[in-house]
Order: structure tokens, then C-alpha cells, then sequence
């Protein structure tokens, strides 16, 4: 890939600050969310509730429904591939959709190695538990980070988790003399170069959105406090009582996030939130999180 | 006196409104965030950045604040629309419903295809700067037709992709994602703000792609 198509590509991301991306299953979902003004839709065959509840081989959904969804919208449509899965990448591409989202919901097609994103021009996401995945993933040429936490529960304790690791990691490293990088780069498996970017940064070098358990509006608030860009909903809409809704108070509350009065005002008489799981209990071959290497 | 506090606003609801604080700070304007309708008082102008245009309409209309800047346009407000923000600001927008509707210009959104259709190159504007300038497109609109009270400052094969009347300014593309800050100081000096006497056409060589995060959450 072209250092110009990288910019571009990370910058789209830039344009997506401070909105919400929002799973969708079908034509009728993706409309509802560009309505309640969703900044991009992803598009999949199942919302990662069912994929955890249905089990077995989650793969690239069917590029056809890929394709109905992204005539019906103006948004920008996103699909997932599965780790190492880069044919996948391949027809996605093809498919001209506007980013890839190499995914830990989908089942990894390998286990040591993720797609070589460097050698498209289409842009990836990738997800991240701490510091290192995240700057692992965008040497490879990820253009847009999210944090994992875990997807399909409906509980946000994971991505929390996910973003104070790497919030606790990017503090140690900008506090850290220069000749201590090495080490704690060697450490946390970061490449030199961008371990002194994010030092001197103080942040990631590009956009990062929570992912994995957001539920509420609350939840979006919470992520975007904690220093989030902007949040992904993957089960939280359509699989609470009242879609549309939900849709519209989550994109709200994203925007005006440090403003409780209006926080109050969005999260009022909603109804069902999706059920919620918990995810202390859970069996670790259950866990989505520890995919990705 | 507006020009006297001498501020532009950024929309922040959605989208590049780092991007923009960045550039306003580097050609020594004050720049600020306006989530509310209380923070439009006293601003010499209001840009209105790129993001997703029906998502920042639906948050404009929300609280309000869609009425807000229209009363504040009616009392002379500058605004200038940068890609989502020239969408909500056309006065017809195809195949969709205007938005803000303040300017004579039609748009179509979205007209170059997906993210793979989006590119950078460069321009000549004479009427912002002497040289050419960069041009960055995402996902861009083209203004399709421009009214009456409307002059072109960028012309580019089928479409116009910067326009101007006596009270707003529009681009299709982001000048807040170059080095270039030519577009910010004729947008500054539209609102009669004082910049600093530059070669509108020089990068500022401390910008860098990553510069907006400077305005973002950072440890």
C-alpha cells in the first residue's frame, strides 16, 4: 500500500470521531441505523450473541448481503474477515466496501499470523486488549484500532478493561527515560519506532473505538470518558427491546458524553437493554478476547 | 464586537474538530469546541467539519442547535462547511432532504464511489493562494450546481469543489488534513479576523498527519 492510501485511510477514520458504528444484519437494520445516525454500519450475517450462542465456524458473511446493505446506505459500510483469513480480505476488497474489520468474533483461520494489511489499499480495524496488540496490528497496517473487549455479552467490564490497560501502558511509556523503551518494548512485543511515536504522542497514533459489551448509552459515555474516539455496537441495538431507539440514545450520548444532564435525558424510559452475560463465569474457550496474537 | 473576541467555533459533535482546532491554532486564531447552543454567542465564525452528515444532522436538530445557527447566521455569523459540513449547508441536496439550507449550491454526497475512490492531489485556487495547495477527498460530495450569489474559488473537472458567497464558505474536500493552511487564514480573514501575513501557499512544516491528536484524549 501507497503511504498516500495509508493516510487516507486512517484519516476516514478520523472523520468517524465521536460516532457510533453499528452492527447490522440486514437492509432493514442497516437503514434504521443510518437513520438514528450511525457514522458507519457492519455489516454480518449474525450480531455476535447469536455467533456465541449458535457456536461452530463464524466465517466472512455471504458477499451478497454484504453488497444488498451497502446499496441501501450512503454510510460507510464495514464487513469482517477472520484473523489470518486474507482471501477473505481479498473478496472484501473486491467488494469495494469502504473497511475491514479483522475480527476475534469470526473463528481465526490462523493462529500465529494476522493478515499483512500493508498489502491492500482498503483500510483494516483490528482489535485490541493492550498497548502491544494494538501497536503489533497497526505495523502490520492497521489504519483504525478498538478495543476487544468481549463481544456478544452485552457486558462492557472487558472493553474497560481493555482501554485502562492500554491508557496504564501508554502513562508508563510516556513517563519512561528513552533508555528504558528498549527493554519494555522487547517486553510488551512493540516495535522500537512506534513505542517512541506513542511515547512522544501520548496516545495511539491513530483513531481507537471501544468495542466488545457496549449495552447502554451509559456504556457508550463511559468508553468515550475513558478516552475512547468513538464506540462500536455490535448486539447492544438490535437485540434490545426497541432498536431504533436505543440506536438514536446511544449516538447521543456518544456526542454529549461528558455532559451528564443530557445523559440522563437520553437513557430515560428505553425500555430492554440486550440480556447481558456474565463474564467472570465464563469458560475461557468461550472468551472471543483471547484470539489474535 | 464579534471580530474584537475574535474566535471560530468547531462543531463537535462528530468528526474532524480536532483536525480543525490544530489548524486554527497554527495560524494564531483562538478555536472552540461548540457542543451548545450558549457557545455560538460571540464567535467570529463557525466551521461545521467533516464526519457523517446524517449523523451530525440528527445531533443538530436533537437540541436544538440546527435553529441556533441559523439565527446566529441571520445575525451575520460566518460558517464554513468542510465535505459533511458543505452537505448540511446546500441549499439542495440530491436524492436526499436539505438540511441547514443557507447556501444556493446543489451537492450530491458521496459521488465518488467507497473509500477506494478516495485520493489527494493538488490545485490551483488564485483567490486563497498564489500556488498550488493540497487537496484531500474522503468519501467526497461534488457541488453540482452553484446559484446566483455563489462564486467559485476551485474548479475541477465536472464539479466545483470550493465555493463562496458573502457569508459562508464550502469545500469538498479537507484542508485541515494537509500541511496546507491556506483555506483556514481566508476563512479567518472572511470574518474579519487579523492573521498573520504569510505565504498562503507554504506548508507549515510542524504539521504532521498526526498533529490533531494533540486536541484528543491523550495519558
Amino acid at each position: 500500500m501507497a503511504e498516500n492510501r495509508y493516510l487516507l485511510n486512517a484519516q476516514l477514520a478520523q472523520m468517524l470521531k465521536g460516532g457510533v458504528i453499528m452492527d447490522v444484519v440486514n437492509v432493514e437494520q442497516a437503514q434504521i441505523a443510518q437513520e438514528a445516525g450511525a457514522v458507519a454500519v457492519m455489516a454480518l450475517e449474525r450480531v455476535p450473541a447469536d455467533i456465541r450462542k449458535q457456536g461452530g465456524v463464524a466465517r466472512m458473511s455471504d458477499p451478497g448481503l454484504i453488497k444488498a446493505i451497502k446499496a441501501a446506505v450512503t454510510i460507510p459500510v464495514m464487513a469482517k474477515a477472520r484473523i489470518g483469513h486474507f482471501v477473505e480480505a481479498q473478496i472484501l476488497q473486491a467488494l469495494k466496501i469502504d473497511y475491514i474489520d479483522e475480527s476475534e468474533v469470526l473463528t481465526p483461520a490462523d493462529e500465529e499470523c494476522h493478515i499483512d494489511k500493508s498489502r491492500f489499499e482498503i483500510p483494516f480495524v483490528c482489535g485490541a486488549r493492550n498497548l502491544g496488540e494494538a501497536v503489533r496490528r497497526i505495523a502490520e497496517g492497521a489504519a483504525m484500532i478498538r478495543t476487544k473487549g468481549e463481544a456478544g455479552t452485552g457486558n462492557v467490564v472487558e472493553a474497560v478493561r481493555h482501554m485502562r490497560t492500554m491508557n496504564r501502558e501508554i502513562r508508563q511509556l510516556a513517563m519512561m527515560p528513552v533508555e528504558e523503551i528498549m527493554s519494555f518494548a522487547k517486553l510488551n512485543g512493540i516495535p522500537y519506532e512506534l513505542a517512541l511515536e506513542v511515547k512522544k504522542l501520548g496516545r495511539l497514533p491513530v483513531v481507537n473505538f471501544a468495542a466488545g459489551g457496549i449495552a447502554t448509552p451509559a456504556d457508550a459515555a463511559l468508553m468515550m470518558q475513558l478516552g475512547c474516539d468513538g464506540v462500536f455496537v455490535g448486539s447492544g441495538i438490535f437485540k434490545s427491546g426497541d432498536p431504533a431507539r436505543y440506536a438514536r440514545a446511544i449516538v447521543k450520548a456518544t456526542a454529549y458524553h461528558d455532559d451528564p444532564a443530557k445523559l440522563l435525558e437520553v437513557s430515560m424510559d428505553l425500555g430492554e437493554p440486550m440480556p447481558g452475560l456474565d463474564v467472570a463465569t465464563m469458560p475461557g474457550a468461550e472468551r472471543l478476547a483471547g484470539r489474535g496474537w | 464586537m464579534n471580530a474584537a473576541v475574535g474566535a471560530i467555533g468547531v462543531l463537535d459533535l462528530q468528526g474532524g474538530v480536532q483536525e480543525h482546532l490544530d489548524h486554527l491554532q497554527r495560524i494564531g486564531v483562538v478555536g472552540r469546541p461548540v457542543k451548545r447552543a450558549a457557545e455560538l454567542a460571540d464567535l467570529a465564525g463557525l466551521i461545521i467539519p467533516g464526519g457523517e452528515s446524517t449523523c451530525l444532522s440528527r445531533l443538530l436538530a436533537i437540541f436544538g442547535l440546527d435553529d441556533a445557527i441559523r439565527q446566529a447566521y441571520d445575525n451575520g455569523l460566518k460558517l464554513w462547511g468542510t465535505c459533511a459540513g458543505a452537505i448540511l449547508l446546500a441549499r439542495e441536496n440530491i436524492g436526499e432532504t436539505p438540511f441547514l439550507g443557507l447556501m444556493d449550491i446543489a451537492i450530491s454526497r458521496n459521488a465518488f464511489g467507497s473509500q477506494l475512490d478516495s485520493f489527494s492531489g493538488e490545485a490551483l485556487a488564485p483567490a486563497v493562494a498564489c500556488q498550488p495547495i493540497p487537496l484531500t477527498f474522503i468519501r467526497a460530495p461534488k457541488i453540482t450546481r452553484i446559484g446566483d450569489s455563489v462564486r467559485v474559488l476551485l474548479q475541477v473537472d465536472d464539479y466545483v469543489a470550493a465555493a463562496e458567497d458573502d457569508q459562508i464558505l464550502v469545500t469538498v474536500f479537507h484542508p485541515e488534513l494537509t500541511p496546507s493552511l491556506a483555506f483556514h487564514r481566508y476563512f479567518a480573514r472572511k470574518c474579519g479576523l487579523k492573521v498573520a501575513a504569510a505565504d498562503d501557499a507554504a506548508l507549515d512544516p510542524d504539521w504532521t498527519p498526526q498533529s490533531w491528536t494533540r486536541f484528543s484524549y491523550h495519558v
